[in-house]
C-alpha cells in the first residue's frame, strides 16, 4: 500500500508544481509588487507600505473603471441570462427545425470574442444610424461606439451576443433533468405556462441559474478582447474596464506596482461577490 | 394532448432570433467578397463580381498560413497534452479524497478559478521571460497547467459517476495503479475526455490576453493575435480585414458544422456534472 501512495503522489505532484510556479507564484508576486514603488523596468524599487492602495482609491481613471466594469457586467449578466434561459425553453419544446436552431444558436461558443467585436464595430458604424432612422428613433442616430453615453450599451450587446450561447446550453441540460410527466400533471390541473414555469420548471433548474449567474458575473467582470475592439477605452475612457486598465497602464504606463494595488483590490472584490452570490442564491435555491 | 403539438410561438421566437445571429455572418462573408466599388454600392447585394483574390491578399498580408499553423500547433498540442496528464491528476484525487492533502488539492485547483487573471497577468509576463518561455511553448505550457483548475472539477465529477467493480478487480489482478488507469479508467474517461477537449480546443483557439501579453515574436502570433495586428496596420481595407476574420473563423466553423450535435453533447456533459 505504500508503494501505491507514493504512486498517487507521483500523479499529482509535479501538476501541483507547475500550477503553484505558473498560477500561485505570479498572483504572490503581483501582491508583493503592490507593496512597492516598482514601475516594471527599473532594476530596483523600495517598499511603500499600503501607499499604492491609498492611492487607487483617490485615482480618478479606477473608479471610472469600476463603475464602466460593474454596469456593464450587472446589465450582461441579467441580459444574458433571460435570452439564454428563453432560448434554452423555447429550444426545449417541440419545435419545427430544432437541429437547426440548436446549432445555430450555440454558434457563436466556438467564435472568437475579439473577432465579432471586430465585426460589430463595422456594423455600429454603418448599419446602426440606418436601422434606427428606418425605427424612427431620432435620439440612437449616432455611432453608439463613439458615444459617450451609448458605448457600454454596444459593448452589452456585442457580449451577449458572443455569450449567450454558452448559458443557453447550461440551461437546456437542466431543462433536460425534467421529467414530463411533471407536466402532464400541471397540465391536467390546468395551470397556465407562466404559473408552470414558476412552480415546476424554475425550481427545479435553480442550481443551473445559481451557476449561471456566479459564472456569468465574473466573467463578465473581466472584460477585456470586446473592449479593445470595439472603443480601446473611448470615448474619452469612459469604457475602459478594470482588465484593460490594468493592462495598459501597468505594461505600458509605468504603473506596474500601482495597477498590482489594482489588481489585488480587483481580486478581493471578485472572490467576496463570487461567494456572497452563491450564499444568497443557495439559500434561495432551498426556499423554492 | 396539447403536448404533442408543435409549439409555433417558440418556433417563431428562434426563427426571428436567427436573424441576430445570421446577419453579422451574412454581412462578413458580402463584405470579404467584395472589391471597395462594391462596397461602396451595397454592403448587403450580392456582387456583381466575386473578388475572391480578397482572401489571397488578406492570406499575404496577414500571414495567414504561418499563424494558422501557430493556432493548429498550440490548440492540438494543449489538447492533447491536457486530456492525458490532466486526467491522472484528477484521478490520484478523487481515489484519494479522504486523505487531506488530496482533498486540500482538489480545493487549491478548483478554488483558482476565482482568481482573476489581470492579477497573475503582470508578473507571468516577467516570469516566463526569465525562464525564456516567451513563445508559442511557453504558452502551450501555461493552457495546459491553467487548464488543470476547471478540469479537475470536470474530471473528478466524472469519476464519482463511474463504478468502483472494474478497477478494483484490476488492481486485484495485481496490475499497478499506472496500468489499472491507463487499460481501465482511461478508456472509460472517452466521453468526459470529449468534454474537455471541446472546451480547451474553443479556448486555445480563441484566447486573445495571453498570447497578447505572452508572445514577443510577430512571427509566433495566433490567429486573434494576427488579427489585431492587421487591424492596426491595415484596417482601412475592410473588404481585407473582412477576409481575414472569415479565414480565422473558418477552422472553427468547418469543424463545427460537421461535428455541432457531438461538441453540443459533450458541452452539455459538462455542465451536468
Amino acid at each position: 500500500m505504500r508503494k501505491h501512495k507514493l504512486t498517487y503522489l507521483a500523479m499529482v505532484i509535479p501538476a501541483t508544481l507547475l500550477f503553484f510556479l505558473f498560477h500561485t507564484t505570479p498572483a504572490l508576486m503581483g501582491i508583493f509588487y503592490s507593496f512597492t514603488d516598482w514601475n516594471g523596468l527599473r532594476p530596483t524599487y523600495e517598499m511603500i507600505g499600503l501607499k499604492n492602495f491609498m492611492n487607487v482609491f483617490k485615482d480618478q481613471n479606477v473608479l471610472d473603471a469600476y463603475l464602466f466594469t460593474f454596469k456593464f457586467a450587472i446589465l450582461t449578466t441579467i441580459l444574458v441570462n433571460i435570452i439564454s434561459l428563453s432560448v434554452a425553453l423555447a429550444l426545449n419544446s417541440r419545435i419545427k427545425f430544432k437541429s437547426f436552431f440548436k446549432g445555430l444558436y450555440f454558434m457563436p461558443y466556438i467564435l472568437s470574442m475579439l473577432i465579432v467585436a471586430y465585426i460589430f464595430n463595422y456594423f455600429f458604424a454603418n448599419f446602426w444610424i440606418d436601422i434606427m432612422s428606418f425605427l424612427g428613433i431620432e435620439r440612437w442616430m449616432v455611432n453608439p461606439l463613439g458615444n459617450e453615453k451609448g458605448a457600454w450599451l454596444a459593448i452589452v450587446f456585442v457580449t451577449v451576443w458572443q455569450s449567450f450561447a454558452f448559458n443557453t446550453v447550461l440551461y437546456l441540460a437542466g431543462l433536460q433533468t425534467i421529467s414530463e410527466d411533471l407536466y402532464e400533471a400541471s397540465a391536467l390541473d390546468g395551470a397556465n405556462k407562466w404559473r408552470e414555469f414558476w412552480s415546476i420548471t424554475f425550481p427545479l433548474i435553480a442550481p443551473f441559474f445559481t451557476i449561471n449567474m456566479v459564472l456569468s458575473l465574473k466573467g463578465f467582470l473581466q472584460v477585456f478582447d470586446q473592449v479593445l475592439a470595439l472603443t480601446a477605452g473611448g470615448p474619452f475612457g469612459v469604457t475602459r474596464s478594470i482588465a484593460f486598465l490594468i493592462y495598459k497602464n501597468g505594461f505600458s504606463g509605468s504603473e506596474f506596482a500601482f495597477q498590482s494595488a489594482n489588481a489585488v483590490i480587483y481580486f478581493i472584490v471578485i472572490v467576496a461577490i463570487s461567494f456572497i452570490q452563491l450564499r444568497y442564491l443557495q439559500k434561495r435555491e432551498m426556499n423554492l | 394532448m396539447q403536448l404533442n403539438r408543435t409549439n409555433w410561438f417558440a418556433t417563431l421566437f428562434l426563427a426571428v432570433g436567427s436573424i441576430f445571429l445570421l446577419f453579422p455572418m451574412y454581412m462578413t462573408v458580402m463584405l470579404a467578397v467584395k472589391n471597395s466599388e462594391e462596397i461602396a454600392r451595397s454592403v448587403l447585394a450580392f456582387p456583381d463580381m466575386w473578388s475572391f483574390e480578397n482572401f489571397r491578399i488578406a492570406a499575404e498580408k496577414v500571414g495567414y498560413w504561418e499563424k494558422f499553423r501557430n493556432s493548429a500547433l498550440i490548440t492540438v498540442v494543449t489538447v492533447i497534452f491536457t486530456i492525458f496528464t490532466n486526467s491522472f491528476v484528477a484521478y490520484a484525487i478523487k481515489k484519494n479524497f479522504d486523505r487531506k492533502f488530496f482533498k486540500g488539492l482538489y480545493f487549491y485547483f478548483v478554488s483558482a478559478m476565482f482568481v482573476p487573471f489581470p492579477i497573475i497577468m503582470l508578473p507571468v509576463v516577467k516570469l516566463t521571460a526569465q525562464f525564456h518561455m516567451d513563445n508559442l511553448y511557453g504558452l502551450i505550457v501555461l493552457y495546459i497547467v491553467y487548464g488543470l483548475s476547471f478540469n479537475v472539477l470536470l474530471y473528478v465529477g466524472y469519476l464519482r459517476s463511474l463504478p468502483q467493480e472494474l478497477e478494483e478487480a484490476a488492481l486485484v489482478d495485481g496490475a499497478s495503479i499506472w496500468q489499472t488507469f491507463w487499460k481501465v479508467i482511461f478508456p472509460l474517461l472517452a466521453p468526459i475526455n470529449a468534454t474537455v477537449a471541446i472546451i480547451t480546443t474553443v479556448w486555445a483557439w480563441n484566447d486573445f490576453l495571453l498570447p497578447l501579453i505572452m508572445l514577443a515574436q510577430e512571427s509566433q502570433t495566433t490567429l486573434p493575435l494576427a488579427q489585431f495586428i492587421f487591424q492596426s496596420k491595415f484596417g482601412q481595407d475592410t473588404n481585407y480585414a473582412f477576409a481575414s476574420y472569415l479565414m480565422a473563423m473558418a477552422p472553427m466553423l468547418i469543424v463545427y458544422l460537421f461535428a455541432q450535435k457531438w461538441i453540443i453533447s459533450g458541452v452539455t456533459r459538462g455542465a451536468v456534472k
